[in-house]
C-alpha cells in the first residue's frame, strides 16, 4: 500500500517582504522552504512506512527548483519522490493544482494501491486549504481534514479513525479507506536526517513528471485552468495604535511608558 | 634451589608481564589513527615538565603526596633492578661500587623508601578520612598502597638483617635500615638471621613481582601508561574537534570503540581516577548524570568488553557486534543524557594530570547520535533548521541581521578600505541585552579611530554550537559558506565580542586552511588603551567588580589578562577575583550548545556560578562573553533584592570615554 505525502516548496515567508510599488512578493534571494504543514505530512507518512511497512511517496508540483525540498524528503526516508513539473502547469491556482496532483495519485495507483494521502492544513503562502479537498473529491477519497492523531487503522475492515483538532473541541471520526487527510502541527515532531540518508539522497532520483506522462487537458491546468488570479497583494495599513517607545533599543523603557499610558487611561482592569 | 626458584618465576612473571602488556596495549590499536608524533623535541620537553616533573599533579595540595611516591619510585627503580639482577646472578650488585658512590646510594634509597612509606601511609590516610570522591575507597586501591608499603618494609627488613650480619657496613649511609637492624635484634628473629634473611628477601621478591603483575589489570596501569600519555597529548589547546569527511559510505561520529582513535583509547589506560576532571565539572557539580571520569573509564571497560571482538575485527561489519559507548550509564557505557549535559567548558581537560582529553571524545559520541541516527533533546530540532535555513539559533530573518546598527553609520567591509572585520556575530546582532555591546564596542572602536566594517545582513552564523553539540555536517556547510565569503571578500583581520565566534574563526577554520588574524574585542581595546589610542578621563563607577572567565576565551584560548586589564584600565580600580577563577574558572553553563538547552536535571549551572560571583558582593559583574551576559543576566534575575548588574568590558569602556 502506498502512503502519498503531497509536500509544497514555498518561499520563507518571515522573508518575504512585499514590493511596495507592484504589490507583489519580492522572491529574490529568498530561501525556499518546506511548507510546515506539509513537513508534518511528510513526517506522518514516514511513521506509517516505519509501523506499517508501507511505502512511503512524496509528491510536489512546481518549478524545478522544487525538486531540493523532494530531495530532502529522500533523505527523511521516503521511498520515491514524484515532481510534477511542466510549464503548462505554471500559474495554476487550487483547482488546477488539485486536478494535477490527482492525476498524479491515480497514476501511482496504477502500480499499487494508494491507501492514504497526507496534506499540510494548509500552506504558509497560499493560505487557502483548499488542494487537499480538492484531491479528496476528485479521486473520490474520504476526506479528514485538521487531524491532530491517527487512533487506528484497520486494513481488514479497510478502515482508519483520526481525531480532529477543532475550535474549542476535538472529534473522533471513522472513515473507509483509501482517504485524503490534512494535518495539523500537534499531529507529530518531524525527524531530522542523518548524514547517511542525506548522503545518499544527494545521488537518488527524484522522478519528474511533466503533462506528457498525465495527459491532462491544457485548459485544465496551469493558468488556463484557474478560474482564480491574484489581483493585488498588499500589507494593510495601519488604521489605529502607534508604537511607544524604543523597545528595540531600550525594553525597559517602552515597558514603562505603555504601563504609564494603560494606567492612565484606566485600561487595567483589576 | 632457590636461586632456580627465583628465575623460573622471574622468567615466568616478565614473561607474564610481557603477554599482559601487549594483550591490553593491542587494543588500543583497534582505534582509529591519529598523528601524534610531531614536534617530538616539544612534546619531549613537556613530558619531563609535566609526567617526570608532575607539575600539574603537585598543582593541587594533595598531589605532593604522589610527586613524593612518584619520585622516590624512579629513585628505587635503580634498587628494585639491583634486586632482580642479583637474584639471578648474585655476584652483580651495588656491592661492586666504589665505597662512596655505594654510600650515597644507600642512603638516597633510605631516604626515598621512607619518604615512599610515608607517602603511602598519608594516602591510604587520605583516601580514608577525605576520600577524592564518593566510591573511591576501593579494595584495588588500598591493595596497591599495602604491596608498596610492603615493598619498602621488606627493603629495611633485608637491610637490616644484612646491617646485623655485618655484610653491610655503611652505617653512617643507612640511618633508616639501622633503626631496622634494631628492631631486629629487638624482636624473635634474632635469633634466626638466616631465615630472616630469606623471609624479607623472599616478600620482597614475590611483591614485586606481584606488583608487576597487577598493573596492567588495575587503574595502575597509568604507571605504565602515564609518561607516554603525556608525550603524546594534544599541543597547545584541545579546543577544537577534527574534520569529518562526508563521503557515503563512511560512518560519523563513535557508537563503537573501533570509531574513537587509538589515542583516545590510550587516554582511558591512563587514567588514575583521581577524580579531578569530576571535581571541577560544572555538569557533575551541578546534580548532572554526567561525570568525566566515568566517561573515560566507560570507555576503559567497553575496550576491554569488547575485546575479543575488537581483535576479530575486519572491516566494519564486526563493529555491529561491539557493545555500544552510549546507552544507560554503567559500567562501560555512557547515557545520553550525561553526553548532552557537557558544556564543553574544557575545566576537566585542565585538571586532569595525564592530559587525557574528554571532550573530543563526548563530541565524537554526540556525532553519533546527531548524524548517525538523528537523535538528540527536542530543543534541538529548532536550533538545527534554524541554523541551515537562517543561519542563526533564533531563526530570525537574515535580513533582521544589520538591524542593530540602524541608527549608526557603519561601513560594510571592504579590503583595503577597511582593515578589520567587524564579526558581530549572532548574539550581537539578534539578542536585545547584547546589541547593547555591540553598539558600546563601535563606539570604542570609533574613539580609538579603528578601520573597521560589517558585512551586515550577509554575515552568517560562526557555527560554534553547532560543531560542539556533534551536527558536524551541518558545521562543515557552515564553515565552507563562511571560508568561501571571507576569502571573497579579502578578510584578513577579524574582531570578535563573542569567544564563540572568536575560536570557531580562529581555531576551527583553520582546518578549511582559512588563517585568519582574529582578535578578540578584550584583546583590541588592551592593545589599543596600551597604545594610548583610547581617551580614558570620564570617571567609571561601577562599585565593587568582579569578573568572569569565558571558558572560550580562557581556558580554551588562555586570553586571562587582556580583559582584567581593560577593566582595572578603565575603572582605575582593583578587581575582585571569585573563588575559582583564570584556568579554574566555572562555567556559566551555556557553552557546547546547551545555551539552547533546558536543564532538566540537578540545579541550573549559572545559578551556581552567580552565586559565587555575588559571594564577594560585587556591585557589577564584568563579562566578556555573549552567553555569560545571558547566563549571568537571568541568574541574577532569580537573585531576590539583588541589584548587582552585569556589564561586557566593552560597555565599560565605552563609559570611560
Amino acid at each position: 500500500m502506498i502512503v502519498v505525502a503531497c509536500i509544497k516548496q514555498v518561499p520563507d515567508t518571515t522573508q518575504v517582504q512585499i514590493d511596495p510599488v507592484t504589490n507583489t512578493l519580492v522572491r529574490d534571494g529568498i530561501p525556499f522552504i518546506i511548507n510546515p504543514y506539509d513537513s508534518h505530512a511528510l513526517e506522518e507518512s514516514l511513521r506509517l512506512k516505519d509501523s506499517h511497512g508501507f511505502k512511503a511517496v512524496a509528491l510536489s508540483m512546481g518549478p524545478p527548483n522544487a525538486e531540493a525540498t523532494l530531495r530532502k524528503a529522500l533523505a527523511l526516508g521516503v521511498d520515491r519522490s514524484v515532481l510534477l513539473s511542466d510549464r503548462v502547469f505554471g500559474g495554476a491556482d487550487t483547482l488546477s493544482t488539485s486536478n494535477v496532483l490527482s492525476a498524479a495519485i491515480a497514476k501511482l495507483r496504477e502500480d499499487e494501491e494508494v491507501g492514504i494521502v497526507f496534506c499540510g492544513k494548509q500552506t504558509i503562502d497560499g493560505d487557502t486549504a483548499q488542494v487537499g479537498p480538492g484531491i479528496a473529491v476528485r479521486l473520490d477519497f474520504s476526506q479528514l481534514t485538521l487531524v491532530d492523531r491517527i487512533e487506528k487503522i484497520d486494513l481488514v475492515e479497510r478502515t482508519i479513525t483520526v481525531r480532529r483538532k477543532l475550535e474549542g473541541r476535538y472529534e473522533i471520526v471513522e472513515a473507509r479507506l483509501p482517504a485524503m487527510i490534512t494535518v495539523v502541527r500537534e499531529l507529530n515532531r518531524p525527524r531530522y536526517p542523518t548524514v547517511p540518508m542525506r548522503l545518499a539522497s544527494a545521488k537518488a532520483e527524484v522522478e519528474v513528471w511533466s503533462n506528457e506522462q498525465l495527459q491532462l487537458d491544457v485548459n485544465s491546468v496551469g493558468l488556463k485552468g484557474s478560474p482564480t488570479w491574484v489581483s493585488r497583494i498588499f500589507s494593510p495599513e495601519r488604521k489605529e495604535g502607534e508604537i511607544v517607545g524604543d523597545g528595540m533599543n531600550d525594553p525597559a523603557g517602552a515597558a514603562r511608558l505603555l504601563l504609564e499610558r494603560l494606567i492612565a487611561g484606566d485600561m487595567l482592569a483589576v | 634451589m632457590e636461586q632456580t626458584l627465583f628465575i623460573t618465576l622471574l622468567t615466568l612473571s616478565l614473561a607474564a608481564f610481557a603477554v599482559s602488556c601487549y594483550r591490553r596495549l593491542a587494543l588500543v590499536a583497534v582505534g582509529t589513527s591519529e598523528n601524534r608524533f610531531d614536534r617530538p623535541v616539544a612534546r619531549f620537553r613537556e613530558m619531563l615538565i609535566y609526567a617526570v616533573g608532575q607539575k600539574r599533579v603537585v598543582s593541587r595540595p594533595f598531589g605532593v603526596n604522589h610527586g613524593v611516591i612518584f619520585w622516590a619510585f624512579l629513585v628505587l627503580a635503580a634498587a628494585n633492578l639491583e634486586f632482580l639482577v642479583s637474584g639471578v646472578i648474585p655476584a652483580l650488585s651495588f656491592d661492586l661500587l666504589p665505597g662512596p658512590i655505594h654510600a650515597a646510594l644507600l642512603l638516597l634509597f633510605d631516604i626515598c623508601s621512607l619518604a615512599a612509606l610515608l607517602a603511602v601511609c598519608v594516602a591510604a590516610l587520605r583516601r580514608t578520612v577525605a576520600p577524592p570522591f564518593e566510591g573511591a575507597r576501593t579494595f584495588e586501591a588500598y591493595f596497591i598502597l599495602t604491596m608498596i608499603a610492603t615493598l619498602m618494609l621488606a627493603y629495611f627488613g633485608l637491610n637490616g638483617v644484612r646491617i646485623v650480619q655485618g655484610t653491610l657496613t655503611t652505617s653512617a649511609a643507612t640511618p633508616v635500615s639501622n633503626l631496622a637492624a634494631h628492631l631486629l635484634q629487638a624482636s624473635p628473629l634474632a635469633g634466626n638471621l638466616d631465615f630472616a634473611q630469606r623471609l624479607f628477601w623472599w616478600i620482597h621478591a614475590v611483591v614485586l613481582l606481584g606488583f608487576m603483575n597487577f598493573l596492567p589489570y588495575s587503574k595502575h596501569m597509568h604507571i605504565l601508561t602515564a609518561v607516554p600519555n603525556v608525550f603524546l597529548r594534544t599541543m597547545g589547546k584541545s579546543n577544537t574537534q577534527e574534520r569529518e569527511e562526508f563521503a557515503e559510505g563512511n560512518r560519523f561520529g563513535a557508537a563503537t570503540v573501533d570509531r574513537l582513535s587509538w589515542k583516545d583509547l590510550l587516554d582511558s589506560f591512563s587514567c588514575t581516577e583521581c577524580g579531578r576532571c569530576q571535581q571541577s565539572c560544572p555538569a557533575a557539580a551541578t546534580g548532572k548524570t554526567l561525570n568525566p571520569r566515568e566517561v573515560i573509564h566507560a570507555i576503559k571497560e567497553n575496550v576491554l568488553r569488547n575485546g575479543a571482538v575488537m581483535e576479530k575485527l575486519v572491516g566494519d561489519a564486526d563493529a555491529e557486534r561491539c557493545v555500544s559507548l552510549i546507552g544507560a550509564n554503567g559500567k562501560d557505557a555512557t547515557s545520553e543524557a550525561a553526553l548532552w549535559s557537557c558544556t564543553s567548558c574544557g575545566a576537566c581537560m585542565e585538571a586532569c594530570p595525564v592530559f587525557i582529553e574528554h571532550l573530543p571524545k563526548i563530541v565524537k559520541m554526540r556525532r553519533h547520535l546527531v548524524q548517525m541516527e538523528a537523535r538528540f533533546p527536542e530543543e534541538l530540532l529548532n536550533l538545527f533548521e534554524n541554523m541551515e535555513q537562517r543561519s542563526n539559533p533564533w531563526g530570525m530573518a537574515p535580513s533582521e541581521r544589520s538591524k542593530w546598527s540602524s541608527q549608526l553609520e557603519l561601513r560594510p567591509f571592504e579590503a583595503g578600505k577597511t582593515e578589520y572585520l567587524l564579526y558581530v556575530g549572532c548574539s550581537g546582532a539578534f539578542d536585545a541585552r547584547n546589541k547593547q555591546v555591540s553598539v558600546a564596542l563601535t563606539r570604542v572602536l570609533d574613539a580609538a579611530g579603528v578601520s573597521y566594517g560589517v558585512l551586515g545582513r550577509d554575515e552568517k552564523c560562526c557555527g560554534d554550537s553547532v560543531r560542539r553539540l556533534g551536527n558536524e555536517y551541518l558545521f562543515d556547510l557552515m564553515a565552507r559558506e563562511n571560508v568561501r565569503q571571507f576569502r571573497e571578500k579579502g578578510v584578513v583581520k577579524v574582531i570578535t565580542q563573542c569567544p564563540h565566534c572568536f575560536t570557531a574563526l580562529k581555531n576551527d577554520y583553520r582546518q578549511y586552511g582559512m588563517e585568519l588574524e582574529v582578535v578578540h574585542h578584550s584583546e583590541l581595546i588592551r592593545d589599543l588603551m596600551q597604545r594610548g589610542r583610547l581617551d580614558l578621563s570620564q570617571t567609571v563607577d561601577l562599585g565593587k567588580v568582579v569578573f568572569h572567565d569565558s571558558c572560550y576565551l580562557g581556558r580554551h584560548n588562555e586570553v586571562y589578562d587582556a580583559p582584567r586589564e581593560v577593566l582595572r584600565e578603565s575603572t582605575k580600580a582593583e578587581l575582585v577575583e571569585m573563588e575559582r577563577s583564570r584556568e579554574n574558572a566555572f562555567c556559566c553553563g551555556a557553552g557546547g550548545g546547551r545555551m539552547w538547552l533546558e536543564e532538566h536535571e540537578g540545579t541550573p549551572i549559572n545559578r551556581n556560578r552567580v552565586g559565587e560571583a555575588l559571594a564577594q558582593n560585587p556591585a557589577t559583574v564584568c563579562v566578556s562573553c555573549p552567553f555569560c551576559m545571558t547566563m549571568f543576566e537571568d541568574g541574577i534575575k532569580e537573585v531576590a533584592g539583588s541589584t548587582t548588574q552585569v556589564k561586557d568590558i566593552a560597555e565599560v569602556v565605552a563609559l570611560a570615554l
